[in-house]
């Protein structure tokens, strides 16, 4: 389109006789300049709530994610055992349906001590499984294998598992529920220190060096 | 009759004009159908470029004909499927149709990707169609993953899981990446709706108008000529060359070349029907609900390479490698037409490009075929589903036959393999005590390394002792135990260690 419009002071231009420099210096043109820029103007500002909604969820304060919510009675989780619980998550929105569900692993550590899992394998988020008599939670993905108190005991987990922080209240356990947990997305779980990998010392390779 | 035969021949005239008149874009786009080309490259090896535009088509139309049932809300999007597969007439036939019109498409893809690249065909002047034809590869992928998220079942639920957990990696906007995503906190209503929302109207949108480029780009310059060994392509003289040769030997694309491409889109097509008839279509497998725990989730065919790759990285890499070797990868593959636009096409004198070809094939294939049985996960329910070997239990002392409870009530199973069966972890165990001797094999159950968790805590010492004397009797034919090289030497005479301190000449 460009070259259809003849713009004076363009060096292409500077052999054009002056009537046609003039002819090319319209109002029209001129108008025309003002209209795109005008919707330059317009389309700026629609863009900002359009971008604004697009982002909306990424946007959240990590604060402000989740809440208190009861997982049970305490006589249900017999001291030194581990029992998966599930919850309906508190932030869960309309028509999530059985994605609202979110399972935890609760293990009793003594009368008034808990600790309370993520399901979700701190490799990819794989659902991890208690095995009690090995005493080990055992990731099917990527095979990620966890103590019986959450830290690593193999695999490609960088750290232990995630864990929910948790209050007795009466005679209910409540947990403090909100985002999925991920490396990045912890909000809602104890802090915890990433367990340090231990590379495979020779002693032990060579051991198995059959 | 012949009147007549005039009569409509001169109204059907008259009808072509009065349309055409309007609508004019017959003419052109004939000419366009029928724009010479150089003979040489009316092959059997140009036709999957076109057949990967008719499996679009093939996708698109299915595509919208399963809208008009699905219900993309987390709530009852896998009901819908079931519904789909059991309750409406021919639903499970266009479930299939789709669902294997989308693996075809993957693989006709990269095939033409292949042909291409081996050919050199993305050399001068062809590089954007190159670089749009990438563009429509990652596109397809993205079709194919967010294809997975609408089956909505317990693989896509946890799939979601861990494209989330990646993205989870990625520093300083890990968590708001995660958000964005998933379209709130958790995996659910939201997160479906976006998906739903990039599989149908974004992804689609993006990749019609890309093949629409990508033909005009391909009309534009000409479909390649074959390349022949010696005939270099430079800047200067190719356009020249390429529009003599098409001069001398052109015949028009349709119909002298095209009909090849007809014959294999409709074979493509009937391969489609025929695996979507036989084969039946994708899932849904359980439903996506994250309570149900027993499960091993698994991404669809074209990711399952890269699931285990995932299992392979040192965990002190992985984070990086997840993160940079993709980025690194589709640069170079965008950038390759850049940096080698000019010179040689034919294979034959391009070694590094057969070579690496091949080594990303053979790769890739490894990679799947492992994806396809996992050899690094548990299996989960071995110890109870497969039983001790009898031939295991033969001629064992009472001790011993306990050792064989202890390993199987301690899911011992689940990793180590027996006879063959049993996970495949760690290490088989059907020879084991010929390569650990008892004090090793006691040291590994109880503190682990190289890859297995410690038993310490598991197992009590009588347990122990029996696990221990079980797996000292097996020693696979009837192999020799395991001997501390150390201790032989100390038992035959020879002392490492002198007896007394030879500084003091005091016994110890």
């Amino acid at each position: 389109m460009s070259e259809l419009l003849k713009y004076p002071g363009e060096s292409s231009n500077n052999d054009l006789p002056p009537e046609a420099k003039a002819a090319a210096h319209t109002r029209r043109v001129f108008l025309f300049k003002v209209a795109v820029g005008l919707n330059m103007l317009v389309g700026a500002v629609l863009a900002v709530p359009l971008v604004g909604y697009l982002l909306g969820p990424a946007m959240k304060k990590k604060s402000g994610v989740g809440s208190w919510v009861t997982i049970g009675d305490v006589g249900g989780f017999p001291v030194g055992e581990t029992r998966l619980a599930e919850i309906v998550s508190p932030v869960a929105g309309l028509g999530d349906g059985q994605t609202a569900k979110v399972a935890c692993w609760v293990r009793r550590v003594s009368e008034q001590q808990f600790q309370v899992f993520a399901i979700n394998c701190a490799h990819l988020g794989c659902p991890v499984r208690w095995f009690s008599e090995s005493k080990l939670f055992m990731c099917p993905c990527h095979g990620g294998a966890y103590y019986e108190d959450g830290s690593r005991a193999s695999g490609p987990p960088e750290r232990g598992l995630f864990e929910y922080k948790y209050k007795v209240a009466g005679n209910s356990l409540v947990i403090h529920a909100g985002d999925m947990p991920t490396l990045a997305t912890q909000a809602s779980c104890t802090d915890k220190p990433l367990v340090q990998i231990e590379p495979a010392t020779d002693e032990t390779r060579s051991s198995w060096g059959a | 009759m012949g009147s007549l035969k005039e009569r409509v021949t001169v109204v059907g005239l008259k009808g072509y004009e009065w349309l055409e008149h309007r609508l004019g874009l017959i003419k052109p786009l004939t000419a366009a159908a029928e724009h010479p080309t150089p003979a040489n490259n009316a092959s059997w090896w140009y036709v999957f470029g076109s057949a990967a535009t008719v499996l679009l088509i093939l996708q698109v139309m299915t595509g919208i004909l399963l809208a008009l049932v699905y219900s993309p809300s987390a709530n009852e999007a896998w009901s819908s499927l079931n519904v789909l597969n059991h309750n409406i007439a021919l639903g499970w036939y266009l479930r299939a149709l789709h669902g294997w019109g989308s693996d075809f498409m993957i693989a006709i893809v990269l095939i033409h990707m292949v042909q291409v690249f081996l050919f050199g065909s993305y050399k001068f002047p062809r590089e954007l169609t190159w670089i749009v034809g990438v563009l429509l590869l990652l596109l397809t992928l993205g079709m194919a993953f967010t294809g997975q998220v609408m089956r909505f079942d317990q693989d896509s639920y946890w799939g979601l899981g861990i494209g989330a957990s990646i993205a989870s990696r990625v520093p300083v906007i890990g968590a708001p990446l995660v958000h964005l995503i998933l379209g709130g906190p958790i995996i659910g209503g939201a997160t479906l709706s976006r998906f739903f929302t990039l599989h149908v109207f974004v992804i689609p949108g993006l990749l019609l108008a890309g093949v629409g480029v990508h033909v005009w780009m391909v009309l534009h310059h000409g479909v390649s000529d074959w390349p022949m060994p010696g005939r270099l392509v430079r800047k200067s003289t190719y356009e020249r060359e390429y529009h003599e040769l098409t001069e001398k030997t052109g015949i028009p694309f349709v119909p002298d070349a095209a009909w090849k491409d007809a014959v294999f889109a409709a074979a493509i097509l009937f391969a489609v029907m025929a695996c979507a008839f036989f084969f039946g279509p994708f899932g849904p497998g359980g439903p996506p609900d994250p309570t149900i725990i027993q499960t091993a989730p698994k991404p669809d065919f074209a990711f399952l390479w890269i699931y285990a790759v995932l299992a392979f990285l040192p965990p002190s890499i992985e984070t990086p490698v997840m993160l940079v070797v993709p980025v690194l990868g589709i640069a170079g593959l965008l950038l390759l037409p850049v940096f080698a636009s000019q010179g040689e096409r034919h294979w034959s004198r391009r070694p590094v490009a057969v070579l690496m070809v091949s080594v990303i094939a053979v790769t890739l294939g490894i990679f799947t075929r492992l994806g396809t049985y996992t050899p690094w996960s548990p299996i989960m329910n071995a110890w109870t589903s497969d039983p001790i070997p009898p031939k295991y239990l033969h001629d064992r002392t009472p001790l011993e036959r306990e050792g064989a409870i202890v390993l199987q009530d301690k899911q011992c199973r689940n990793c180590h393999a027996l006879d063959g069966v049993g996970g495949l972890r760690g290490p088989t165990l059907d020879s084991v005590a010929t390569s650990l001797t008892e004090d090793q094999i006691v040291r590994q159950v109880l503190q682990g390394g190289g890859n297995m968790p410690a038993y310490g805590n598991a197992l009590n010492p009588s347990e122990t002792k029996a696990l221990v004397s079980f797996l000292m009797t097996l020693r696979g034919n009837d192999l020799e135990p395991a001997v501390d090289a150390s201790r032989t030497l100390s038992h035959s005479g020879f002392h490492a260690a002198p007896d007394s301190d030879p500084k003091t000449g005091q016994k110890p």
